[in-house]
């Protein structure tokens, strides 16, 4: 049985996530990755890889992906496809508002992969 | 065998024979039956890379084209090591010799084996393919041991065996092969010599002026050049050659004599055969002979009054002949070839294309010189086209020239903008704009159609799948870049694969052209380096990569950018499988105290450390430590960053040395202790290990690190580099032996940062110097042959001095959120989902 959010969640300045990394938010016990690339783009996706439960959010970012730092999988941050066959991880939306970051995990299931 | 097929006979199988017939193959694979004669023992090789076999970088097994297994894959039958003699054109058969297994394939005298039958072989079609042998001017004593051709794979192996065992060599002729040849004999530790009769170096491809620069490029690498020089007489004692004299009375003392003074048609078996030679065989423009069932190509072809001594002209002839031999398009022409060289000759960067001198007054003459950096870049504009340009230290252009030459497009008006490129920005030319028929790569006549055939319906995605489908890019390489275009206008990217040499894969340049763009542009940052070569696009596996280089190439300078670094060099402790890290403090030479120690055993009791291991550097590893305690556990430590998580100098470790041991000769305590001082943090393109030995019984394995100094009798040290005791196991080599400490550091010092310029990243210490060789860092690093040394030790102390503690960062974090962990959002409202 998952969880739904009901309601889209702030996370504080936009600006505690250095440019061009990522930071990890615990969401209703829920690891969280959320990424500020260097054009100014906000990505969300679960913070641990598939493949070895890497933490994400301590990855490379750039091109609208992410590699993981444990062995390097790596994956589309607006898909969430990976890079190796049948490995994906969950994205969710994330946005600015008044410089404060906003993630709307509305009617989305945690922890499945689309 | 198949009745309705023709037979055709190839004399000769280098790269016109080979090629040829590859062309015919693509064009109709079964029309002919093939047979070829190659009177060396092998299947054919990419002659233009033999420097590269001298010079050591590739082996002769890598430069062969078509390997034996191919002949029989495409059903020809070569008789290797037989040469054609005549063509009995009455009989229609070619007639062949098998040769002395030590015979040289060029070589106007037979050498046949004694009492084998005559190879015969009936024709329906012949092509002549035979080539060129090397010309040796007049002289007294060449052709004796210690001189030798420049011309085969075998010449290649007798140079290098006799460089071997020799001090002094020369090489007559100061021409592109000449100085190719010089360049590959200095990898082989010996002095060299090159002489030239001409007043000029490479007299063909360049004007005085660069000719005199290019002069001074190639004694800057410590090669010998005299011009105006001519041999007369090559003197010997005992056998073995002492020296050289010249027309005008003088000597120079030489070991051995290598020739290239270029090269003359071979045309005995048409002479032999009744068809028409003038300089060389004369062919119409399908490439036949005199009899039009005998045609011939490559570099014994007389053509238009012309001969041509390049792959470019050659590619053409064949493409030209196929089509013709096969009817596919039995009206094709040859309609001559224009000229353009590059020269490989490693540190010198030379492009020539086209004439050299204007003809008259209406040709304008664009120079621009750069003397002091050694650049100069002339183009003569004959029409509004480019009808000749010299491009030397600065090659840049040279792709887009050359296009622009050979296809005639029109130059800008600004002709600056032809050598230094638009100032918008834009290319002057795009490879998409270029017609289908242009052709991309010049080495092995690819055209731009061709690629995108093989990227669209081949499946090519990458640059070296490309050079594997059409061969484009396996030749000089020099047109990688412009396949890359191509496939990104194609695909939108280009798929990464391993086995390319970018330096990092999201930018489709080797590590010499990427420095060249960094330096060019005074790139001082990642995101700066995206903006200015991929357009914006930042591939995160290319950020760490291109980190490590500016750092290294703009000490100081450099524009740090936090995300651009792995996440060990964002905490400065190395990420574990559960996301931990481990930490690991620097303790100099593996000599600790008890008051080091207990603070240890206390952040390990305070922060719940799981494992506590000692490392084989001779280092405490504390490991499992939570990424928001690092900046804690480093203060309470008090001791500086072990660097154990990074691509630096790492480790120095040591025996015991002088103090206790029985046996040390040299103090390696302190000597490792002053160099752990010396090169603590300085980066590089891969970790580097090093030890010190007191005595040559290695206790500390010295002899298997990175760098290692081992004390000897007599109060010296050696110092070996390359050692490996990883996944490679590898005794290092001894680069020197010195008398004193500083001179240990000196001497590890130079050869770290040549490591950090050269190295390509991820290149372990003995990967490099296996590419290298000893021989050549030896010259350079000890005997200072390029003049660099001090360059080095200046750069090198720049580094040093740069070093600062990472770990102070736990007192000040460079960035919001460096050091914390994940952060707990505050969730308004959970609903359950049983829907």
């Amino acid at each position: 049985m998952a969880k739904v959010i009901a309601a889209p969640i702030t996370l504080g300045s936009a600006a505690a996530i250095p440019l061009g990394q990522g930071r990890c938010y615990v969401v209703a016990g829920e690891e969280i990755a959320v990424f500020r690339q260097r054009d100014g783009r906000l990505f969300a996706t679960q913070n641990r890889c598939p493949h070895r439960q890497g933490p994400l959010a301590d990855g490379l970012v750039g091109a609208n992906k992410v590699i993981c730092p444990l062995h390097a999988h790596s994956f589309h941050l607006e898909t969430g496809k990976g890079g190796e066959p049948a490995e994906c991880v969950q994205i969710y939306e994330v946005s600015e508002v008044d410089g404060q970051l906003v993630l709307n995990m509305e009617g989305v299931a945690v922890e499945t992969c689309r | 065998m198949n009745e309705g097929r023709r037979k055709l006979v190839v004399v000769g199988n280098g790269m016109a024979g080979a090629r040829v017939v590859e062309e015919i193959l693509k064009r109709a694979a079964d029309r002919f039956e093939i047979v070829m004669f190659g009177a060396e023992p092998y299947g054919n090789y990419n002659r233009i890379l033999l420097s590269n076999v001298l010079n050591g970088s590739q082996s002769a097994t890598e430069i062969f084209m078509n390997p034996l297994s191919w002949y029989r894959e495409n059903g020809i039958r070569l008789h290797a090591g037989v040469k054609a003699m005549r063509i009995d054109r009455e009989r229609k058969v070619v007639v062949g010799t098998r040769l002395q297994k030590a015979a040289l394939a060029y070589s106007i005298q037979d050498t046949a084996e004694p009492d084998t039958a005559p190879v015969e072989e009936p024709y329906d079609n012949v092509i002549i393919a035979t080539g060129s042998r090397p010309f040796v001017p007049p002289m007294e004593g060449f052709g004796g041991p210690g001189t030798f051709l420049f011309r085969t794979i075998d010449d290649c192996s007798r140079i290098a065996d006799c460089a071997r065992e020799s001090r002094r060599a020369t090489v007559i002729g100061g021409g592109l092969l000449g100085l190719e040849a010089a360049r590959g004999l200095l990898t082989h530790g010996v002095e060299v010599t090159v002489l030239e009769a001409a007043p000029q170096l490479m007299i063909t491809q360049l004007d005085p002026e660069a000719g005199d620069m290019l002069r001074q490029t190639i004694e800057a690498m410590g090669i010998k050049v005299m011009c105006n020089t001519i041999t007369t007489k090559i003197v010997r004692t005992d056998g073995r050659i002492t020296h050289l004299e010249f027309k005008d009375g003088t000597t120079l003392d030489t070991d051995m004599v290598v020739v290239s003074t270029g090269i003359r048609p071979i045309t005995e078996i048409a002479t032999a055969s009744a068809l028409t030679v003038n300089r060389a065989i004369v062919c119409d423009d399908q490439m036949r002979t005199s009899d039009p069932a005998i045609f011939a190509v490559g570099e014994c072809v007389e053509h238009r009054g012309m001969l041509y001594g390049l792959v470019d002209p050659i590619w053409e002839q064949a493409k030209v002949l196929a089509d013709v031999l096969t009817g596919t398009r039995s009206d094709a022409a040859y309609q001559g070839s224009k000229l353009g060289t590059k020269l490989k000759v490693m540190g010198v960067e030379l492009a020539s294309m086209g004439v050299t001198k204007p003809a008259d007054a209406n040709d304008e003459v664009v120079v621009y010189r750069e003397p002091r950096r050694g650049i100069y870049k002339k183009l003569i504009v004959r029409g509004g086209e480019i009808a000749g340009a010299i491009l030397l230290g600065d090659v840049e252009s040279a792709g887009t020239l050359m296009q622009m030459f050979l296809a005639g497009i029109k130059a800008p008006e600004r002709r600056a903008d032809l050598l230094f490129g638009a100032p918008t920005g834009v290319g002057l030319l795009k490879v998409a704009d270029l017609p289908d028929n242009a052709q991309i790569c010049n080495c092995n006549g690819v055209s731009k159609e061709q690629i995108v055939a093989a990227i669209q319906d081949k499946g090519c995605h990458s640059v070296s799948k490309v050079g594997f489908c059409t061969k484009a890019g396996m030749g000089c390489g020099s047109c990688k870049s412009l396949v890359a275009q191509l496939l990104e206008s194609y695909l939108g990217e280009v798929a990464y694969d391993p086995s390319e040499h970018f330096y990092v894969p999201g930018i489709p340049l080797e590590k010499s052209q990427l420095v060249g763009e960094i330096r060019n542009r005074g790139i001082k940052s990642v995101s700066e380096a995206f903006a200015q070569l991929t357009g914006g696009t930042e591939d995160p596996g290319s950020k760490v990569g291109l980190a490590s280089l500016l750092k290294t190439l703009w000490p100081g300078e450099y524009e740090d950018e936090r995300d651009a670094r792995f996440i060990n060099d964002r905490v400065h402790a190395n990420i574990q499988k559960n996301g931990t890290f481990s930490v690991v403090p620097r303790i100099y030479a593996g000599v600790t105290t008890a008051d080091e120690l207990m603070r240890i055993a206390q952040v390990a009791v305070k922060y719940q450390v799981p494992l506590v291991k000692l490392t084989g550097g001779q280092r405490i590893d504390l490991l499992g430590i939570k990424k928001e305690d690092l900046p804690g556990v480093w203060k309470e430590l008090g001791m500086p960053s072990g660097h154990a998580y990074t691509k630096a100098f790492r480790t120095c470790k040591s025996c015991v040395g002088t103090d206790f041991c029985r046996y040390g000769v040299g103090d390696s305590i302190a000597l490792a202790q002053k160099i752990e001082r010396r090169f603590q943090g300085v980066e590089s393109p891969h970790k580097m290990k090093l030890a010190t030995a007191g005595c040559p019984r290695n206790c500390s394995e010295a002899y298997v690190k990175d760098l290692g100094a081992v004390a000897i009798e007599g109060g010296k040290w050696e110092i070996y580099v390359g050692g490996a005791a990883g996944g490679s196991v590898r005794k290092g080599d001894l680069l020197c032996t010195v008398e004193t400490h500083d001179e240990v550091l000196l001497y590890m010092g130079r050869f770290m940062q040549y490591y950090r310029e050269h190295g390509k990243y991820l290149e372990r210490s003995y990967g490099f110097l296996e590419r290298i060789g000893i021989d050549t860092l030896r010259k350079i690093l000890v005997e200072d042959s390029l003049g660099i040394c001090a360059q080095l030790d200046a750069e090198i102390q720049k580094a040093v001095d740069a070093y600062r503690d990472p770990w102070t960062e736990a007192e000040l974090p460079v960035y919001p959120a460096q050091f914390s962990g994940p952060e707990l959002a505050q969730v308004l409202e959970v609903a359950e989902n049983n829907g």
